[in-house]
């Protein structure tokens, strides 16, 4: 008789555990459809049997606009530590990505750089969504050129149009203002899928959408940053936090819409001088999901911690009038 | 007769048939070496530059806080926790799922399938083009079919998890292939001449000695599922979440899209903890493709 060797007590062993993986394999594959299932009874199940006062447990789903994402961001997380049995995902699929998301009744929560368009009201009531619509926070979208250029300190709206209206052929500065020198402008600014860029379109160029389009454009802000960092004669845009995280690599500058130069800052914002480029953020309530104790809890939490939590994100807090409409859209909730 | 090495006598005949002089060819020879080395440097010194680029950036966070932190805005609290776990959720489950399938594809096609059935060829054909496919495209299947419709598993970790199995599968079966045609088909002919049935010829002799093409081939492509960001984009990975998953339904993340998100925020030292993070995870990738080196040796001994 021969003796197995190490080698074939190996090879037996590998066998089996192909065969092993094998049957892991199936069988994980009928648990995925099962826990499946499962899911979503608990998701609703669970969720409406808490009673007030009970330890709030759930899950909340949020998704949406990347400008308004690092406020969610830090309340979930801060919410999450108070309240161990709710878990809250924050994804960042854009404003657009976020609705079409919330209107497919796949989230709770959605986050918007702009409000809800018609056409996306329309898609939800299909489903029989009634957006509930909350301003979260204000936002002054900040016009940015680089430290070394000494020629501007402020543009008008008009010539901010001129650069960026669709078909522009302004490619100097001093195209912009005779007064101003002899230096290429290069142009930063974020992609079509952002709502700050929704919002720039139609406040400088009249038209959501309309744009120039031989600029850089890009997701991802940082870029934007580096791209006006690095060229004297650059100019970009974005939201208010990236200006303030990056003084002294980027220059921002004021804003004439016809009553002077309004440079961006918490006070103009709130105060709406800092027309037009001043903006609100929003987030959208499920009615459904806004019932369940731990998605009230959440937006609660926000409002009660607003004013925190904007300042962190380097956002600009609501005024007195926004948190009462919040606290009054909010009130209805409960008492429904 | 003549004296020196063969090269040396045979110069006359090859200067006669090329036309080139023996100094005008030794020329050519050294710039052909030189441009070779001077290749490989260049794709040594980029990959070296960026490492070390990325290790000083990365190392002031490169510590255990890092690994046992949960994702947050806060620099100085950001961790990568729940996308480590995320990782490891979606690379395990896809393992699990695509080896066995891939595998046994593999044999199929290559020990009992016909090849001049035309369901064949085309199943052939398919598993060839899928593997060209981009990840993308099946990030977008995922979201029609997976995520919503059909299976409606929605913005999971098993969806994830799923759609990194479909990804690699192509791959697999091509490596598990390409393995098991390289057993000798005398291993089969011996094993049917004993009066062996096609199974156990297969499942003794055929796999035994094909394990080791196979296990590199499938952990080569199963760590590509690790470093894949654009699938998982579409399918709900690009979140936040403070913890990690606790089911096939459970929220995640993973580490290459957390590092997008923390690369693009706003916080100069976010970045900082995205290079660290990058470091994590070229460390878990190191570790697997080893992993697939030392299993092929270690078989190889073996065999030898």
């Amino acid at each position: 008789m021969k003796v197995p060797t190490t080698g074939e007590c190996l090879l037996k062993k590998i066998r089996y555990l192909l065969a092993a993986l094998v049957f892991a394999s199936t069988a994980g594959l009928v648990a995925c459809s099962k826990s499946d299932n499962n899911a979503n009874v608990a998701s609703g199940g669970t969720a409406n049997s808490a009673s007030p006062g009970a330890k709030l447990t759930g899950s909340i789903r949020v998704d949406g606009s990347s400008t308004v994402t690092p406020l969610i961001a830090l309340a979930a997380e801060d919410f999450q530590a108070k309240n161990s049995g709710v878990t809250v995902t924050v994804g960042t699929s854009g404003t657009g990505g976020g609705f079409e998301k919330f209107c497919n009744g796949e989230i709770d929560i959605a986050m918007a750089s702009r409000p809800i368009k018609e056409k996306e009201v329309d898609a939800c009531k299909s489903k029989n969504i009634e957006p509930l619509e909350l301003i979260v926070a204000n936002d002054g979208l900040s016009v940015v050129i680089n430290p070394q250029n000494d020629w501007v300190k402020c543009l008008t709206v008009k010539q901010l149009k001129a650069i960026w209206e669709p078909g522009s052929t302004v490619n100097n500065w001093n195209q912009v203002d005779p007064s101003f020198p002899d230096q290429p402008l290069k142009l930063f600014g974020p992609g079509s899928d952002s709502g700050t860029f929704d919002y720039f379109t139609k406040e400088i160029n009249g038209e959501e959408g309309a744009t120039r389009t031989d600029y850089n454009p890009t997701e991802d802000d940082n870029v934007t940053v580096s791209g006006v960092a690095g060229d004297k004669g650059a100019l970009g845009y974005f939201g208010l936090s990236y200006l303030l995280e990056n003084q002294g690599k980027v220059k921002g500058i004021a804003i004439d819409s016809g009553n002077g130069c309004i440079a961006p800052s918490t006070e103009t914002v709130q105060s709406g001088q800092y027309k037009p480029l001043g903006r609100p953020l929003f987030i959208y309530l499920k009615p459904e999901s806004a019932h369940r104790p731990e998605v009230k809890a959440f937006a609660e939490f926000y409002f009660d911690n607003q004013d925190a939590i904007t300042k962190e994100a380097r956002f600009v807090p609501l005024t007195k009038e926004q948190l009462a409409k919040a606290d009054e859209e909010l009130a209805k909730i409960k008492s429904q | 007769m003549t004296e020196g090495p063969l090269s040396d006598r045979l110069e006359p005949q090859v200067a006669s048939l090329t036309g080139t002089t023996s100094r005008r060819r030794r020329f050519l020879d050294g710039l052909f070496r030189f441009a070779t080395i001077a290749s490989v440097g260049v794709a040594l010194l980029t990959l070296g530059a960026l490492l070390v680029d990325i290790f000083l950036q990365g190392r002031p966070r490169l510590n255990p806080d890092l690994l046992s932190n949960m994702p947050s805005s806060r620099p100085e609290r950001a961790g990568i926790q729940s996308a480590i776990f995320g990782t490891l959720w979606c690379v395990g489950l896809t393992a699990v799922v695509s080896l066995p399938i891939g595998v046994a594809t593999a044999i199929y096609l290559e020990q009992f399938a016909r090849r001049d059935r035309w369901y064949v060829r085309l199943v052939e054909l398919n598993i060839q083009n899928l593997a060209g496919v981009p990840s993308v495209v099946f990030g977008i299947l995922g979201l029609a079919f997976i995520a919503r419709g059909p299976l409606s598993w929605g913005f999971t970790v098993g969806t994830g998890a799923m759609v990194l199995t479909i990804l690699v599968l192509p791959t697999v079966v091509i490596a598990s292939r390409e393995a098991i045609r390289a057993v000798p088909s005398s291993f089969v002919d011996g094993a049917l001449a004993l009066g062996a049935t096609r199974w156990q010829a297969v499942w003794r002799q055929v796999l035994p000695a094909a394990i080791p093409g196979i296990a590199t081939g499938s952990i080569l492509s199963v760590s590509r599922a690790m470093g894949e960001s654009a699938p998982l984009l579409l399918l709900g990975a690009l979140t936040f979440v403070t913890f990690n998953p606790t089911g096939l339904d459970s929220g995640y993340t993973v580490l290459p899209l957390l590092i997008f998100k923390y690369a693009s925020d706003a916080k100069q030292e976010l970045h900082v903890v995205a290079a660290a993070a990058i470091i994590v995870l070229l460390v878990l990738l190191l570790t697997l493709n080893t992993t697939a080196i030392m299993l092929r040796n270690h078989f190889e001994k073996r065999r030898h």
